[in-house]
């Protein structure tokens, strides 16, 4: 079946109603997607599908065919979102992290605070409190202006 | 400027103007970022201790690199599952595989080459059951395959027949105590009759679940004649030790090796020792690698949880509010075993009183077994539960007296000099009234409680605070090591201390870093292997930076003597090597008697106050958190935004086992063992939480740290309450669910 993964052209052989989650870390060899509870209330394995936030734990791989897949990995470390969450502590023991940063990438530029907390609300963290996450995000948002303005 | 390294100049030498050498960092609002370096401070490459450096494996955290233990694999490897009793009490009397057992590995408590325990305080919890079986979901056959669809089929064709016998759920009619303590402190008779009110009050506290994102796992590996585990753990010699037990093996045929750990809070504590026990007796058999990661819903049904409680208090009081007698009961459930039951009681019981001075008290704790999974270790240990019912009391004093609840507490909050229940002379960093001060102020306490009477807003307070490092002589018994090797560029550094998010690696590092005079970045961490590096005890209790941190100063400060004034490279060019090694030397002075429990129960105390302001949803009942003031006295912030997290985080899990989170306990087992059904704090529960660090140096921490992990979630549960009680409503019993308060009684007007 073919799909984009990160950005390249892949053409990957799994039964069509694997979970996304485990053709990314199985077939893809890619798991910096975790899992943490198997049943979409966590968002440890969100990973964006067209642009859009979903729980790769609930998916058939079969859904993804011709559609554009981007995992943490598709990142590059590149982000500023990736820079932020290291400077402000959003990232405690990490496991939440990947899925974490991908539905923050998925929030509309210059979101309130209100809208991060919507936008983030099927991602569990049980570490942070949530407090440095919406920092980074902060941060990782006026680290954007700041380059769209030197440019 | 002086050398700020080493003796008592660490905390003097700096030219800090005195607020900010008091109040470090402060989040206001999670719109502003609070944790950028402190103005005022001089910043050299040489100086990382109280700076936000880039956390150790921060990269590999944010880029998806990090690897947990279910994103290794090993040629040839099974994975396992556990097949567990379906019932709470009774023997077993048969077990029926039903399926073909080709390419199956099969094994029970006759495949444990050593003893069938798991080795802990007591050896009565067996790796796999032999004939009895004590509570729901307890181990009692094990199969791998390297095929998980064909394991998933294979254990549902397993059944099991039982005869059962009646279980005891309800602590209140057990029969077999695990472990009782009594304190007493002077008479308490005498104190009754000093006071002129007495005040009585029974509160309870039930079940958490830590619910870490990445659940338990573990990889067991055949190696060297030998076992090898990968894991997701807190304490590998722990597991070390109970692999030598279960397996029958001398030290060097066993290996642990910690991996990325996705949050622990205690969860990781004790129970890593049976999951790696079962892959271990599996890869034994098997003589390939295993794989044993659980699933979410066996992940809850099946590990240990926060033990819960009833904790009743009879206090005596004068008319103007000071505390005369304490007299205080607490009953703990331990479930079946006893794992870690006696010290989550120890810890409970010295925290009771709340940080009050009281010359007359008592205080008698027990922990009963029942018939339900075994409770254990969770941040806090014991501290929560019985603070909990310390702080609501002492509202319920206020509003007896018709009180401030501020005066009533600032008049009887411990000073430096006075004495614990334990009959411990607090020091000079007993900072119980400036917490209280600065949260009261920082909140707008008085004039918001004011404000919010006869609205759906309420405010409430707690003040709380928490032992650093192991109970009593605890510390000493353990005598950890921790190890720093001379590189070519810096060091790196050798302890078992596990890196669970909180931060281990890179406050270890600026520690070093500081003591040895290099940058952070010269500073490496061993990866924890039980094969390279010492026992430094158990990564628990917050001694990670008070106690383990300390020795790696003492290691760093004897190289840098050593060094002298050779650089690194000459001296190994020279000698080839350096490692110095140091074990736990306590302050002089400490003593204490475990027969009488009396004496300094901890080093350090860290102290805390938390304001919480609610509001009531008039058709719901439900109760939302609006505001968390939390204010911390912590000793040293060695990572401001580490440190800052460990607050937010805790605070929030509390919040959590206030409001939501509620363990449905129907026949023995966890009804609720869903994420769908047991709720935990997400985005849209947790308020904004201001936090305000202040520092007090401990002399015998390192850079005058104290703990910081666990006190953060003693305080939100009782203030959340109390502001719930400033709405008028009786409240006693968490989680206060809009169930409860909708049944609770009106608080009656004094008088």
């Amino acid at each position: 079946m073919r799909f984009t993964l990160n950005g390249k052209k892949r053409q990957v052989q799994a039964p069509p109603m694997k979970r996304l989650l485990d053709v990314l870390r199985e077939e893809c060899g890619l798991t910096g997607t975790k899992e943490g509870c198997g049943e979409g209330e966590c968002g440890a394995c969100t990973v964006l599908v067209d642009g859009m936030p979903v729980n790769s734990c609930l998916i058939p791989f079969a859904q993804v065919r011709g559609s554009l897949v981007t995992t943490i990995e598709g990142l590059q470390g590149r982000h500023p979102l990736q820079d932020a969450f290291i400077a402000e502590g959003g990232a405690q023991c990490g496991i939440c992290t990947p899925g974490m940063i991908l539905a923050a990438a998925a929030l509309p530029r210059g979101a309130t605070l209100d809208e991060i907390r919507l936008g983030l609300a099927g991602n569990i963290c049980r570490c942070t409190g949530y407090s440095a996450i919406y920092r980074a995000i902060r941060k990782a948002s006026a680290t954007r202006n700041r380059a769209r303005r030197e440019q | 400027m002086r050398s700020s390294y080493g003796g008592k100049e660490t905390w003097c030498a700096r030219s800090l103007p005195k607020s900010e050498g008091k109040r470090l960092s402060s989040s206001r609002s999670p719109t502003r970022s609070g944790f950028n370096e402190p103005r005022g401070r001089p910043l050299t490459a040489m100086h990382s201790v109280g700076r936000n450096v880039p956390r150790k494996e921060g990269f590999d955290k944010v880029t998806g690199r990090a690897l947990y233990v279910d994103d290794l694999t090993f040629p040839g490897m099974l994975h396992g599952r556990t097949i567990r009793s379906t019932i709470a009490a009774g023997e077993i009397e048969g077990i029926h595989l039903g399926f073909d057992r080709k390419g199956f590995t099969i094994a029970d408590c006759r495949d444990v080459p050593g003893r069938n325990v798991v080795a802990l305080i007591e050896l009565d919890q067996p790796c796999l059951a032999e004939r009895h079986v004590r509570h729901f979901a307890e181990p009692i056959l094990l199969l791998a395959h390297e095929d998980r669809e064909r394991l998933l089929e294979a254990e549902s064709r397993v059944s099991i027949d039982y005869r059962e016998i009646a279980p005891i759920y309800d602590p209140e009619k057990s029969d077999r105590c695990f472990k009782e303590i009594v304190i007493e402190k002077g008479e308490l008779a005498r104190g009754f009759e000093e006071a002129d009110v007495v005040v009585e009050g029974e509160y309870r506290v039930g079940h958490q679940e830590q619910l870490y994102i990445e659940p338990n796992g573990v990889i067991a590996l055949p190696e060297n004649g030998g076992i090898t585990v990968y894991g997701s753990l807190q304490c590998p010699y722990y597991v070390h030790r109970a692999l030598r037990v279960l397996l029958g093996l001398p030290d060097e045929k066993v290996r642990v090796v910690q991996t990325e750990t996705g949050g622990g809070f205690g969860g990781k504590e004790e129970y890593p020792s049976m999951i790696a026990g079962h892959a271990a007796i599996l890869a034994w058999k098997s003589r390939r690698p295993v794989k044993l990661v659980y699933d979410r819903v066996e992940d809850m049904i099946a590990t240990t949880k926060r033990h819960p409680g009833v904790i009743r208090h009879r206090t005596g009081v004068t008319r103007d509010g000071r505390l005369t007698a304490i007299e205080i009961d607490v009953l703990l459930d331990g479930g079946a075993y006893m794992t870690l039951s006696p010290v989550v009681l120890s810890r409970g019981v010295i925290h009771a009183t709340g940080p009050y001075r009281c010359n007359h008290v008592r205080i008698h704790g027990r922990v009963v077994a029942t018939n339900t999974p075994p409770n254990g270790a969770f941040r806090g240990f014991g501290a929560p539960q019985t603070q909990f019912a310390a702080e609501v009391h002492m509202e319920r004093i206020a509003e007896t007296l018709g009180m401030d609840p501020v005066r009533l507490r600032e008049k009887n909050a411990f000073r430096p000099g006075d004495t614990t229940s334990t009959g411990q002379t607090l020091g000079r960093d007993t900072s119980a009234l400036r917490v209280l001060r600065e949260a009261v102020s920082r909140s707008d306490f008085r004039a918001k409680r004011r404000a919010y009477r006869g609205t759906n807003r309420g405010i409430g307070l707690a003040l709380f605070f928490h032992g650093s490092g192991f109970t009593g002589g605890g510390e000493v018994k353990l005598a950890s090591k921790a190890s720093l090797e001379l590189t070519e560029t810096g060091a790196r550094i050798l302890v078992a201390s596990t890196e669970i998010g909180q931060g281990t690696r890179t406050m270890h590092a600026q520690i070093v870093a500081d003591t040895l005079k290099i940058p952070y970045e010269n500073v490496e961490v061993e990866a924890v292997d039980t094969a390279r590096v010492p026992d430094s005890g158990p990564t628990v209790a917050s001694r990670t930076c008070m106690v383990v941190g300390k020795i790696l100063e003492r290691c760093a400060a004897e190289i840098r003597r050593e060094l002298g004034r050779r650089s690194a490279r000459e001296y190994l060019a020279e000698h080839g090597s350096l490692v110095v090694t140091k074990e736990y030397a306590g302050p002089d002075g400490l003593y204490w008697d475990d027969e009488t429990y009396r004496g300094d129960a901890y080093g350090a105390f860290g102290w805390g106050c938390d304001v919480v302001e609610v509001e009531r949803d008039p058709e719901t009942w439900e109760i939302r958190p609006t505001r968390i003031t939390a204010v911390q006295e912590i000793g040293k912030a060695i990572h401001p935004v580490l440190a800052a997290g460990q607050i937010e985080g805790g605070t929030a899990q509390a919040v959590g086992y206030a409001l939501l989170e509620e363990v449905a306990m129907r026949d023995g087992r966890m009804a609720n063992a869903q994420l769908t059904n047991y709720l935990v704090p997400t985005t849209l529960d947790t308020p904004e939480i201001d936090v305000a660090i202040l520092e007090n140096p401990y002399e015998h921490g390192p850079f005058g740290a104290k703990g910081v992990g666990e006190m953060p979630i003693d305080g939100p549960a009782p203030a959340i309450v109390n502001a719930i009680r400033s709405l008028g409503i009786d409240v006693r019993s968490i989680p206060a669910t809009p169930e409860r308060i909708l049944e609770a009684p009106a608080i009656p007007s004094p008088g």
